[in-house]
């Protein structure tokens, strides 16, 4: 037997979850129009691939972009030898750019701030370790990503402690919450170093408001603790309210707050759709940490070939406006379609105005309300209904039923197919949850549309008002 | 004030030693032959710039290469997408097939145990995670690169012993040493996971014999502690003999597979440090496991693995690049050290790397590190040449420079040569041979000694010094 360390032979990797097995099911037998059409639907993995054609157009029309055309080869060699950890120039110039126009030009970022890192992955690794000692701890909003169980702890020995949200508001951090957390987590002898907000976040779909965000930068600014907001997803707010960053916060006269406690963490991934390019962000207003990151970047810093592909697409001004402008669009449509869709048949989600997933409400199709009855449903779902979602215990949210649904990983003809398996499944076991005027397909149609004016105003968690007065649980087939 | 972590604010990064003052120097006053012609001549980098023609070639000639192109661009969605750690079935296949070529095909490597990381930087760190707890230890033969310092351990807490190599054995490693090392991290309570070893060597450009590796091998199977090679120069083996790699000396000789596992990149023997490409190919499938999940931390960027995979799937790229490349470091490191001779400069007798380890004992006030640290000021400051002097790669033994000579143009090679022969003529004119004093009869006795100096390539001695006429080289007093 040779040995390995402790961190490689423990399970902090969090593969050995049961929440894989959604995964293994779809790659044992994934979806393809005409060679699998019964095949398991992806929709478990928060992909942006909206955009491609005019990503694709604006490759065409600009060869210099790459380092392989005639145009763009006789930067091939510097390029290729371009290893400084500060990274090109030019690159950090487009990124903060982009940042900018993505919060509407209403903050400019310093490129002199931002930090290359092995993706969004790196980047929060990279910041843990910038900022905590392992045995300290970070709080985290429930439901969260379930990667930073992984990125913030595995290699670090940092701890991640739950702010619990609930649904009864919406998920709403609250002051409170905050506070009852940092209490635990002192009771339990683990010294806080920083609080941790997805925003928009993954995986509601929402946006924190002002006041929320001004009451978060007071917290952190009062028990000095440092507040690292993960923006990954900024430019995927479809519509209204408008996105609010961190970075414009703290420019607020009613807000006091030592910059130093902040920093951003950023990444193409989803806002453009780039997972594989590895371009992770970290954004500090802290000279120390931005200093310490730059040395650590080099363990993940971004290939100087992608540097100069990004660079010169992000330069472009015009491009990067119809870019922004394209992916909204094209989202809101994706969205409204597939939650109007859903409400159809009398599933609700919480109401959302960007990423990449809706946060459904199946609680009413729970034999009850337990984490057990959330895994079988989740179970018949993978199987019987074939499309991987994600159950909501799987991003720790303290309440069962509710599951991640991502809709913008697929073309339309795809999306129709999952629609319609969720409404010939919701039919045919639940029909004494849809209004009784929407039981009969024929009328479906009438009914559709007087019922989608009704649909469009409940506030908070989209559910179509049942006309029972009570909805019986329904009992999922195991 | 706000508090951050303890690797943070401690020194582990390394760049708080007086060695930077070097690269300061270069930064401030960079050489450019017209723009500033008394610049400083970076020599301190070991980069790989011979062979960027013939790659530019390729590149015309293989649009579909890019993602960018109008052949290439169909697979530009699918390639920004794919972020499975696994990476491109056609990347791995292709850097196997190259890791195959630059041994000679005397061995196979299989894609399966191809793991990306975040350059070879990346890679090394990602060992470490993977082997050792905090407060254990790696061995690592001197002088090595000074990056071992922080990227086995600044973040990971592992602790590193050195094995000490010395000049008197052409700095091989030893049995002896390796025992002594062991021996000495159990005295300090370290428990000892691993020995890290470097092949072909950095800094000292020469390759490991097959007894050598053998012993090596031999002496971690007994400890039952894991070797990690470090191969990043394998395709810089420039001339015989030939290079052997750990993954052949393993199918020689009784050893637990487990225990093996290469570090590699395409940094050096490609000269693409931008790219970071790194690699860890491991024989212990946990290894392989456990670091494929880590490597999310540092994945190689799929743009660039698309480059590379059709680079190096294509055989005659291949074959013509290890060649080319061997062809142009070889004429390079004659050159170089022809002229070093010329001028009673000597370095260890090597045949791989980019950079050669110059002896500059002789030119010591004394024989310490105080006098080799005034002496790299003198060349730093006086003759304007960036270059690393041997204390940063943890030699024991003062007077030795590591001097890089492929990160250059040939124009830009000539004048930092004729820095180091003013320098030399002008103080050290003892060590010299009293006919080649005379710069009137220097392009004579040059010729003269040429046929002498080629002699000395071929002595069997591993350090190339000139026979100096006079029986003792008298210490010059450099300046201070």
């Amino acid at each position: 037997m040779v040995a390995m360390s402790k961190i490689a032979t423990g399970n902090g990797h969090g593969e050995n979850s049961p929440y894989f097995d959604g995964w293994k099911a779809y790659e044992t037998n994934p979806f393809h129009p005409t060679e699998r059409p019964e095949g398991v639907i992806q929709m478990g993995l928060a992909e942006n691939q909206l955009c491609f054609n005019l990503i694709k157009n604006w490759l065409i029309k600009h060869p210099e972009a790459s380092l392989c055309t005639p145009q763009g080869v006789n930067k091939f060699k510097e390029t290729a030898l371009f290893q400084d950890y500060h990274g090109m120039p030019e690159f950090r110039q487009a990124v903060a750019k982009f940042m900018g126009k993505v919060r509407g030009d209403r903050v400019k970022f310093d490129p002199d701030r931002i930090v290359m890192s092995g993706g969004a992955t790196g980047a929060h690794e990279m910041v843990a370790f910038c900022l905590a000692d392992p045995g300290e701890a970070f709080l985290v909003p429930t439901p969260y990503y379930p990667g930073f169980d992984r990125d913030l702890k595995w290699r670090t020995g940092v701890e991640l402690v739950p702010v619990n949200c609930e649904s009864y508001n919406n998920f709403k951090i609250t002051r409170n919450a905050l506070e009852a957390a940092y209490v635990k987590a002192q009771e339990a002898n683990l010294r806080v170093k920083g609080l941790l907000i997805t925003n928009p976040s993954n995986p509601l779909g929402t946006i924190l408001d002002r006041d929320t965000l001004k009451s978060m930068v007071r917290f952190i600014n009062d028990k000095n603790i440092h507040l690292i907001g993960d923006e990954i997803y900024a430019a995927t707010v479809f519509m209204e309210p408008e996105f609010v960053s961190i970075s414009e916060i703290i420019e607020e006269e009613d807000v006091e707050c030592n910059r130093d406690l902040i920093h951003i963490v950023y990444s193409l991934s989803k806002d453009m759709g780039f997972p594989g390019f590895r371009v992770g962000i970290v954004y500090s207003y802290n000279d120390s940490v931005v200093s310490c990151a730059r040395k650590m970047s080099s363990f993940g810093l971004v290939s100087s070939q992608t540097q100069h592909l990004i660079a010169s697409m992000l330069s472009d001004g015009e491009f990067v406006d119809n870019f922004i402008t394209e992916n909204k669009e094209l989202l809101f449509k994706r969205h409204k379609y597939f939650t109007w869709s859903l409400s159809q048949v009398g599933i609700g989600c919480l109401k959302g105005n960007s990423g990449l997933f809706i946060w459904m409400d199946l609680r009413k199709l729970l034999k009850e309300k337990t984490f057990a009855a959330e895994m079988e449903l989740w179970r018949v779902i993978i199987n019987e209904v074939k499309l991987n979602v994600s159950p909501g215990s799987s991003f720790h949210c303290e309440e069962p039923g509710w599951f991640r649904v991502c809709f913008a990983n697929m073309d339309d003809h795809t999306m129709k197919v999952a629609l319609l398996r969720i409404r010939t499944f919701v039919l045919k076991n639940n029909e004494a949850m849809v209004p009784l005027k929407l039981c009969r397909p024929s009328s479906l149609k009438l009914s559709l549309s007087r019922s989608l004016s009704r649909r469009m105003e409940s506030p908070g968690i989209m559910s179509p008002h049942s006309p029972l007065p009570q909805s019986p649980l329904v009992r999922a087939r195991t």
